[in-house]
């Protein structure tokens, strides 16, 4: 197990020096790179150059990289070229936003998808089936940004039952340590900071959790159907097991393998999807960074961070996801 | 069960165990015994495969196209798709009007908080700009098509070479190419396209295409690949093999084809997708610039969210009609995947 965790560990440790080669060699390669960036297009030569100069760009790449590489590792990513501050710290003020609003699309995708799917596949045929079907194919039909607006228009301008947008209303007095509004606020027991942080995430976690949902209710229904067809099953039935027992034991624990990997790939959906959410919602995380940055002239420093971030996020849960297969299945434990 | 080889008498049993003695086992292996056998095995054999024979065979993609006809639920998606590219074939003797003119008699009735609904000139009133609705959703198929066509297929050709390749020779040929993919694959799919638009200098609807197009290599490469690897271990290669069969035409003429179906029909479920991810680009303004081009997920994600509150159908037409045809392809390519899903054959 452990020479197993170690080899995932380095090959992505591999995978992500790659990456950020790859980017930071194509970012300094491309017309209208850093330098046009900061300077406008309408800068002269000789501005150009003594910009290119003292930002390094006139040395081979492979010295600029080393550097950027060592930086990089001491925690500096440089500053934003939009607003000067440190990358960091921008992505530090976004990051528990976006974090805050995946986590709840997730905890909604699965604790709705694992029930309806298992529920579709025991009564497969019949109407709860067909109807989750068709949901779940309407789900991975729309486009998540008009769902997110069709979602504001009925229930923030028809029916006032949430607001539009941001993560809490204006003048609530809101204590902020981890920038996770939800924990910060149970944390220092403001309740009602908590109820209203609340009730702005419903909105667009649902929004955002439309396409996991889809894709976990799916993957539970077609999984559960192929246990249920197993030997084991009808042996359990067989000895006369009750069926609660079948269920939760043989079936169920069974049929969550696969459902698991579904959900570890969906990080990637998740984080698609938020980068259009937060457009919606105008939710202020990273995916509202990464808009902003492009829109905003191209802020490569933020781009090239928010980019090697959302992979090392994506790699490591899939990593976890790996793992949790040895709690979940002792067949692999052997291994 | 009585025939000769087995009478007794004939072929007398081993033990007397069996007493009725029409025991199936040749029980007394003289070299006659066998040559009968032998000879009524062989007879047995041709009997089974004329009997087979005489029902025609059928090759693998016929069989799989016969389970596909005979699903509904696929029927209906390829239905969607036909109309679709009927409409994009047929878009100009459809729409009524030129889907870039501005018309004076809608523009004079355009203000910042209202947009000309519909009238008997034009069925589905004005776009933001002035132009015919109707007429821009029906060209909008043409380019969506296009889009969605162009970005699949050029994630298809480059993924099938590197995933072709990779499968075809092994070794360090396929190390390399798979730990590439993987870098690729490191990067959610938008992130990704985000990424390829926004490293553009300037973005046009062929980066767009470009982006949507690499997000979808690795994708193709891993299952080719896949499915390559399992054909390099296949009996009928090793036959082919042993039949001094070259390396090219073994890997183009008896991998390859076999090895196709599955990335054919992930292209039909990428169509869908490729439609999904162009509208989200559209949306996050890494679209098409072009304001003439008329295209769903551009005017969904650009004019349709930017005047929702002034005039939601806007939105709602182009939405619906890339809900539609997303549904399509995933329906078809979901039907065709079960089509040549071997559990589901009879």
């Amino acid at each position: 197990m452990l020479r197993v965790i170690v080899r995932r560990l380095l090959q992505l440790v591999v995978t992500l020096i790659a990456l950020s080669a790859l980017i930071f060699i194509w970012l300094r390669n491309l017309p209208g790179g850093p330098v046009d960036a900061l300077l406008g297009e309408r800068a002269t030569p000789e501005t150009r150059a003594l910009l290119t100069k003292a930002l390094g760009y006139d040395q081979p790449i492979m010295v600029q990289y080393a550097k950027f590489m060592q930086r990089v590792l001491t925690g500096d990513f440089g500053n934003s070229i939009r607003t000067g501050d440190a990358v960091t710290e921008v992505m530090g003020r976004a990051f528990p936003a976006t974090i805050e609003l995946a986590l709840a699309a997730m905890i909604i995708a699965i604790g709705l998808g694992v029930p309806l799917g298992y529920l579709a596949a025991r009564f497969r045929g019949r109407l709860l089936d067909n109807l989750s079907i068709a949901g779940t194919l309407l789900g991975i039909s729309i486009p998540i940004f008009f769902l997110g607006y069709l979602l504001k228009d009925v229930f923030t301008q028809n029916i006032h039952w949430f607001p539009p947008s941001g993560r809490i209303s204006t003048g609530v007095d809101n204590t902020n340590i981890t920038g996770f509004f939800l924990l910060d606020s149970l944390l220092t027991r403001e309740f009602d900071v908590t109820a209203d942080a609340l009730w702005h995430l419903i909105l667009p976690a649902f929004t955002l959790a439309t396409i996991p949902l889809a894709v976990i209710v799916r993957m539970t229904r077609a999984s559960v159907l192929d246990v249920l067809n197993e030997d084991y099953v009808r042996t359990a039935e067989a000895k006369g097991l009750r069926h609660k027992t079948i269920r939760g034991r043989h079936v169920l624990r069974n049929a969550l393998l696969p459902v698991v990997t579904t959900i570890g790939l969906q990080t990637g959906a998740l984080l698609s999807g938020a980068v259009l959410t937060e457009k919606v919602y105008n939710w202020g995380g990273l995916g509202t960074l990464i808009t902003d940055s492009i829109s905003g002239g191209r802020d490569y420093p933020v781009l090239q961070a928010l980019i090697l971030l959302a992979a090392l996020v994506f790699v490591v849960v899939n990593l976890l996801v790996d793992l949790s297969y040895a709690v979940i299945d002792p067949r692999v434990r052997v291994r | 069960m009585s025939d000769p080889i087995t009478r007794p008498g004939v072929a007398a049993p081993r033990d007397g165990a069996d007493p009725t003695g029409t025991s199936e086992r040749p029980a007394s292996a003289t070299e006659r015994g066998i040559g009968r056998l032998g000879d009524r095995k062989k007879a047995r054999l041709d009997e089974l495969a004329r009997a087979s024979a005489d029902k025609g065979g059928v090759s693998l993609v016929r069989d799989a196209f016969r389970r596909l006809r005979r699903n509904p639920v696929a029927m209906f998606g390829a239905a969607i798709v036909a109309v679709f590219v009927l409409v994009a074939i047929f878009a100009p003797l459809l729409a009524p009007h030129d889907p870039a003119q501005r018309f004076d008699e809608l523009t004079k009735n355009l203000t910042v908080d209202s947009i000309p609904g519909a009238s008997s000139d034009f069925p589905l009133g004005s776009d933001p700009l002035g132009r015919d609705f109707l007429s821009r959703l029906i060209y909008g198929s043409r380019q969506t098509l296009f889009v969605g066509v162009f970005a699949t297929l050029i994630g298809l050709a480059l993924g099938a070479l590197i995933g072709a390749v990779a499968g075809a020779f092994g070794g360090w040929v396929d190390n390399i190419l798979m730990r590439l993919t993987d870098v690729m694959l490191a990067l959610p799919a938008l992130l990704l396209a985000i990424s390829l638009v926004a490293m553009a200098s300037r973005s046009s609807q062929w980066t767009v295409i470009l982006a949507v197009a690499i997000v979808n290599v690795p994708i193709f490469a891993r299952l080719l690949r896949g499915s390559m690897l399992a054909q390099r271990e296949s009996d009928h290669v090793l036959a082919a093999r042993a039949l001094g069969v070259k390396q090219r035409s073994i890997v183009l003429r008896h991998m390859l084809p076999n090895a196709m179906t599955a990335v054919i029909v992930q292209a039909t479920l990428t169509l869908s997708t490729a439609i999904l991810e162009a509208a989200s680009l559209s949306f996050l303004g890494l679209g098409d610039p072009d304001i003439n081009r008329a295209e769903w997920g551009l005017m969904l994600g650009v004019d349709g969210v930017r005047y929702f509150e002034v005039r939601p159908e806007l939105a709602y037409y182009p939405a619906l009609a890339i809900i539609v045809v997303a549904l399509g392809f995933t329906l078809l390519g979901e039907g065709m995947r079960d089509a040549i899903d071997p559990k589901n054959r009879r």
